[in-house]
């Protein structure tokens, strides 16, 4: 098994805070975890901290991923190595349509792999029997980005991008929040289609129930900035029932 | 070389600048023929020298002369969002005969490579960007023949399309008839300035009934080169005819005059169109401000006619301060009135930039959309006016009015103001400021989409609803103009 990230006794500080302890774990191909954990445990910023995202201070630790120093790559190189961040809150970018951005995003891959620039047909194709998939309709692709999209469309917007982009490992920052259970049903299916042997997800997430529609390999408890608790699916389960109060105790 | 005669009979002019302007003419106008070049300085000799070197009727020369004479009377206007240089207005020449410079490059080969890597950005076609970068014309053979077409067919339609000079000398009637009668040569310090000395421009007139086969642009006017700082353009349009405008032209004109007055009037009479479009790109200056164009321009449009339309749609990128409010007077019933603009300002720009909308007839209708962009340590100002007169039953107008912030050394101002002096009348305004978001960026960057990308991206976005407006094939160069403009901008 290769691992595609392996991230270890990571520290990071936001604001002068200690957000990640020394946090340690691995994702091997073909794997999808998930962290769960209380609010404030550091769930977020371990996505942001992998996408690079300005603003966060690394104090220790490393992260490899594909055998590369993911740390020292700029936010846009760990992109187009295959790294996708799925936004909590998917910011709105006024006039820029989506089909653009979308098109944007799987070219500047492409340029990047050494493949050339996808057609403009077989990229309407691509993206329109992904919409399918998700349950999306055409209109969508003109309208702005996240313009005025309710937060069930944003998190389905956000999964279309994943499946045009195919992305080697997929962060996916609670996209289940906030969804009612047919769109959690679509969304999951989103993320199943991705799964494969290649591939890792890590599923951040409050709730256990999207886990009954993406069964995880490993589940991990995230608490003060470090994984107190691993498991597998039935961790998950037993979370559900007993909160996190035990979990924090042991730890 | 002999000194003009006129000058010995040079009346002094109540002014104190005339003792400066007598040491200057004591050299003479310099005559010869290639080299028609007026020594600095502004008197009425000068407007009567431009006037008879251009062989004008007498009813122009006079109305050069009466505009200069009130054009002592005013002064420079200071009420504008602008930090200007003083301008000395007699260390000017103004008259320079179109000439071939002897210090023209010869071909592209010896064009600034700088200059032509960002005309390779914007697209430009290659014979077009031989003339922009002042390539003697005879190397420029191409357009030759694709004005010549052009002019074919527009005789065929009957519209008249030319130099303002040629007007002069060619339709003296129209020009008589309309001249001034939008901008009056006493509207304004700037356009009291242009009235007397404008050196050329365009002149477009659309007879009744007649559709422009074609968008009209001096891209493909090529006699219309080096008219020079004060430009004066005229276009009618008879009742029921329709034109489209575009004016300027996307690639940096790296010229190094200091000031820019120009004028322009548009007419349309009964169910006219005029759409007018303009992509300014003047020299902005370097990025710590020294030089670039002062760009102080009345553009102003009249729907005399019922029915009526006249749309300004504008891209201003560059100079170093731009001054112009493209007006509509909306005076006949049912007439429209449209204002679109992008306007930037990035380094040390300066943009004082809006418009005015005048309703006088009844259910007169007008909109404005302005989109203002500040980077660096841009400024830039929208002021507005919509004035709605006592005759100007259910006119309506709405304004939307958004600023978009790029760091925090740059500024946006907003001045509307309204004046409703008739109750049946409804106005409606929007206005908005906000930053280029950090979380805007980092999603891009995220989807693998470089920086600077990524801002082109947001900003386009920021502009659609004006670059939708603009005609197609100026609209994509406009977008890459405002990608060169921003190089640089953040990070």
């Amino acid at each position: 098994m290769t691992a595609l990230l392996e991230i270890r006794d990571l520290s990071a500080k936001a604001g002068g805070k200690s957000v990640l302890t020394g946090l340690s774990l691995t994702i091997n191909a073909g794997e999808v975890h998930a962290i769960m954990g209380p609010n404030g445990s550091g769930k977020s910023t371990l996505a942001y901290v992998l996408a690079g995202r300005p603003g966060y201070d690394i104090t220790g630790g490393t992260v490899q991923y594909r055998g590369r120093d993911l740390l020292s790559l700029p936010t846009e190189e760990r992109a187009r190595a295959g790294l996708f961040l799925g936004f909590q809150y998917p910011v709105e970018i006024p006039g820029v349509n989506n089909i653009y951005l979308l098109k944007a995003a799987l070219n500047a891959k492409r340029r990047a792999a050494g493949q050339p620039e996808v057609d403009a047909y077989e990229f309407l194709q691509l993206v329109r029997a992904k919409m399918k998939l998700m349950q999306m309709d055409e209109s969508f692709l003109k309208r702005g980005v996240n313009e005025g999209f309710s937060g069930g469309e944003k998190k389905r917007n956000e999964i279309l991008q994943m499946l045009v982009i195919e992305p080697t490992l997929a962060v996916l920052d609670e996209t289940d929040s906030g969804l009612d259970i047919d769109a959690l049903k679509v969304v999951a299916r989103g993320v199943n289609t991705l799964r494969s042997a290649e591939r890792g997800v890590l599923l951040i997430t409050h709730y256990q129930r999207l886990l009954d529609h993406v069964v995880p390999d490993q589940v991990h408890v995230l608490a003060r900035g470090r994984i107190a608790k691993s498991g597998d699916k039935s961790l998950a389960l037993e979370l559900e029932k007993r909160g996190y109060d035990w979990v924090l105790e042991v730890a | 070389m002999s000194s003009d005669p006129r000058v010995r009979e040079n009346k002094a002019v109540e002014t104190g600048i005339d003792a400066l302007l007598a040491r200057t003419y004591r050299h003479g106008f310099v005559t010869d023929i290639d080299s028609d070049t007026l020594p600095p300085g502004l008197d009425e000799d000068v407007v009567r020298f431009i006037s008879r070197r251009k062989k004008e009727p007498e009813f122009l020369t006079n109305w050069r002369l009466k505009a200069f004479r009130h054009w002592l009377t005013m002064k420079e206007p200071h009420w504008a969002h602008l930090r200007v240089h003083p301008i000395d207005y007699q260390g000017i020449s103004y008259f320079s005969a179109p000439k071939r410079d002897p210090n023209a490059p010869k071909s592209l080969a010896d064009v600034d490579p700088k200059l032509l890597a960002t005309y390779e950005k914007l697209g430009v076609p290659l014979h077009e960007r031989a003339r922009l970068a002042g390539v003697a014309v005879d190397a420029v053979f191409d357009s030759v023949s694709v004005a010549t077409t052009f002019k074919e067919r527009l005789a065929e339609a009957g519209v008249v399309f030319c130099s303002f000079s040629d007007a002069v000398l060619n339709h003296p009637a129209l020009i008589e008839q309309y001249l001034g009668t939008v901008v009056p040569h006493t509207d304004n310090f700037f356009a009291a300035l242009n009235s007397a000395v404008f050196s050329d421009g365009s002149f477009v007139y659309v007879p009744t009934g007649v559709r422009c086969p074609m968008e009209l642009s001096t891209y493909f006017r090529i006699n219309a080169k080096n008219t020079g700082q004060f430009e004066r353009t005229l276009i009618i349009a008879a009742p029921g005819s329709h034109v489209s405008y575009l004016e300027g032209c996307t690639a940096p004109m790296r010229d190094e005059n200091q000031l820019h007055a120009a004028v322009v009037e548009l007419i349309a009479e009964d169910d006219a169109e005029i759409k007018y479009s303009t992509v300014q790109n003047w020299y902005p200056g370097d990025e710590n401000g020294v030089g670039g164009i002062y760009n102080f321009v009345t553009k102003r449009g009249e729907c005399r006619g019922r029915s009526s339309k006249i749309s300004w749609t504008q891209v201003e990128t560059g100079s170093a301060i731009t001054w112009k409010y493209p007006s509509c007077v909306l005076k006949g019933e049912n007439s429209i009135g449209e204002f679109y603009s992008v306007a930037l300002a990035n380094n040390y720009q300066q943009a004082d930039t809006g418009t005015k909308m005048i309703h006088i007839g009844a259910n007169t209708r007008s909109t404005i959309v302005s989109k203002g962009i500040s980077a660096g340590h841009g400024q830039n100002s929208y002021r507005g006016l919509v004035k709605i007169l006592p005759s100007a039953h259910g006119a309506r107008n709405f304004t939307q009015c958004d600023s978009l912030l790029m760091g925090g050394n740059c500024g946006a101002h907003t001045f509307p103001y309204i004046e409703t002096r008739n109750p049946t009348a409804t106005v409606e305004h929007e206005a908005s400021t906000s930053k280029i978001s950090e979380d805007q960026l980092f999603y891009c960057l995220q989807r693998g989409i470089d920086e600077e990308d990524a801002v082109n991206m947001i900003v386009s976005g920021f502009c659609k609803t004006v670059l939708d407006v603009l005609p197609m094939e100026f609209a994509v160069e406009a977008q890459n103009l405002l990608a060169v403009s921003l190089e640089g901008a953040v990070g």
